[in-house]
């Protein structure tokens, strides 16, 4: 049989087409793959082995029938556990979940059915999304591809963590501050968050409604691209989503500006020059403060995402599903217990900093002034796109951190510094694996952001950039 | 700084309908505290005559015909997530 590790998309549907390989024998691969190194990385929550084959079977089936399939048909991905999976556990990684099962199936999850991708397995992530590093997740850590006494990243961590393992093709993961980009760069994978409304969010459990958005983590921004426009689109039952633009968006002249940042930017900022062309010309800018203030953008984040989450979490109620208290004597203390009971740590102190700022007498010094900040940033931002297509930066400070290294919650939302930008100001942003840190030997991403509606601008140059570097095709050594 | 005492935390516990164990108190106080902190850096600009941004890429009102529209999930599937049900109703705690 064909070697079928770390296979990319394109690889793998031209082994399908060509019956190297059939989609019960590649499904079989990453399963067993998945069951074998698993207990090491505990990237997955449950695997979907039954379901997996049966829909390989009829990927086989049309093929046996002489039919040709499509690009994503019979390949295998894994999801973050924030999207409703008909029949198949959807936790979020909270306790608050532990036991629930969809009736229905988020809509990007039906959209990749209906394209006849194959979901493997559900993973995991920090509790409803809260969280940089996956060490937030109710049921357990997951560790770094790249080295196991380090953190994947987070909140999509499992999803990272799954693609750089090969546990999978490609992964779904969710990104409200970062959660995409920061962990694709940890684990040395590529992860695209898309331009706010660009794909659909029914059936996503939500965190932050006027942030949260859905894409993919791959190998590449090619497999990225193939996945983000089979997602993409319109869709009746999320009010907030817009028609994907396919307006000309290729490569001729793009202009991009550099921002460094810090230790770990030093580093990526020589590679960066170096890449300067014809084709994507790269301005080396000044420093950050042309975002304005960094420290600005994170605070009126944490400040409207926590307020965002303290309403979005008031429907776990212990009554209509999910965990409910067991000992609560009327209907209020089955809402005490059970949110006591049953939700952790960061989900409580997100929802207590939520509900004081949006609390009577609070609301202009915290809500409001903190969507004034947003205009704020968004606006130097839209400044600098006035004279640059592409704005570039490091897409964190450095590489993944070790495992329990980070305790002070303040500090780990420093961890997002440099993505909140795209999600405050709704933009397209990709993260691709950019060196390895020196100190660390762990990888490292630039962060690739592009104006409003330019998402397919933003993969065709990260796509450039993986055609004159080979970052992206570095792969762990760790034997697991 | 803004320091939130153990009993503003307690009071905002009680609008956000979480129960904290009293070994919970101290540390939440004490993170929320520095978070509050943290948060406070928004004061930096000056923010008069800024208009709020709450939607991004500013669609306003979408609309569509009020009809009523298919739901293929059956009301058995969804009644049977619930942590207690009975005669087709979702059952709770008394609430007096």
């Amino acid at each position: 049989m064909a070697n079928l590790n770390y296979l990319s998309i394109t690889e793998a549907h031209q082994l399908l087409s060509t019956k190297q390989v059939s989609a019960k024998e590649l499904t079989q691969f990453y399963i067993d793959k998945i069951r074998r190194l698993n207990p090491k990385l505990r990237a997955v929550l449950v695997v979907c082995e039954a379901q997996a084959l049966e829909q390989a079977q009829q990927t086989d089936k049309k093929l046996a029938n002489g039919l040709s399939i499509g690009m994503l048909e019979g390949i295998p991905y894994t999801a973050k556990d924030m999207f409703m999976t008909r029949g198949v556990q959807t936790t979020a990684g909270s306790k608050i979940l532990e036991n629930y099962t969809p009736p229905y199936s988020a809509s990007v999850i039906q959209k990749l059915d209906t394209a006849g991708a194959i979901m493997i397995a559900k993973v995991n992530q920090d509790e409803f999304a809260h969280g940089g590093s996956t060490e937030n997740s109710s049921y357990h850590a997951t560790h770094n591809p790249w080295d196991l006494d380090r953190v994947p990243g987070g909140s999509s961590g499992g999803s990272a963590a799954s693609v750089a393992a090969d546990f999978g093709i490609f992964s779904l993961g969710t990104d409200t501050g970062g959660s995409i980009r920061q962990p694709a760069s940890y684990c040395g994978v590529t992860g695209f968050k898309p331009t706010y409304g660009v794909v659909s969010r029914y059936g996503v459990v939500a965190m932050a409604s006027s942030f949260d958005c859905v894409g993919p983590v791959a190998r590449s921004a090619q497999d990225a691209q193939i996945v983000f426009e089979i997602i993409a689109g319109k869709d009746p039952r999320d009010s907030t989503t817009i028609e994907l633009s396919t307006a000309s968006q290729g490569l001729s002249r793009i202009n991009a500006i550099f921002y460094d940042a810090e230790a770990a930017g030093r580093q990526v900022s020589s590679a960066v020059s170096e890449l300067n062309s014809d084709i994507v010309s790269i301005k080396i800018g000044n420093d950050l403060t042309a975002f304005g203030s960094t420290e600005l953008a994170l605070a009126a984040y944490y400040v409207l995402v926590s307020s965002e989450i303290s309403s979005n979490l008031e429907r776990y109620d212990g009554v209509r599903y999910g965990s409910s208290a067991k000992d609560a004597d009327d209907l209020i203390q089955t809402y005490f217990k059970t949110r006591g009971e049953f939700f952790g740590p960061e989900v409580k102190r997100r929802n207590i900093i939520g509900t004081y700022a949006l609390s009577a007498g609070y609301y202009d010094a915290y809500y409001k002034k903190a969507m004034q900040a947003r205009t704020i940033i968004k606006k130097s931002l839209d400044k600098i796109f006035e004279h640059n297509d592409i704005i570039l930066t490091p897409t964190t400070l450095g590489g993944a951190f070790k495992l329990g290294s980070i305790t002070d919650p303040v500090e780990m939302y420093q961890t997002d510094l440099l993505t909140v930008f795209a999600n405050l100001a709704g933009i397209p942003a990709i993260s691709i694996p950019f060196g390895i840190e020196l100190s660390s030997g762990m990888p490292l991403g630039l962060q690739i952001m592009g104006k409003q509606g330019n998402d397919l601008q933003v993969l065709n140059v990260a796509n450039y950039l993986q055609t004159i570097t080979n970052w992206h095709t570095k792969v762990s050594e760790l034997k697991l | 700084m803004a320091k939130l005492t153990v009993d503003e935390i307690q009071a905002v516990a009680k609008l956000a309908r979480i129960q904290l164990q009293d070994n919970e108190l101290a540390s939440v106080s004490e993170e929320v505290s520095s978070i509050l902190d943290f948060v406070m850096a928004i004061n930096e600009v000056d923010t008069a005559r800024v208009v709020p941004t709450s939607q991004v890429t500013g669609i306003t009102n979408v609309w569509r015909e009020d009809e009523v529209h298919k739901c293929k999930i059956a009301p058995k599937d969804l009644l049977s997530e619930a942590p207690d049900f009975q005669d087709g109703c979702i059952k709770v705690k008394k609430v007096l």
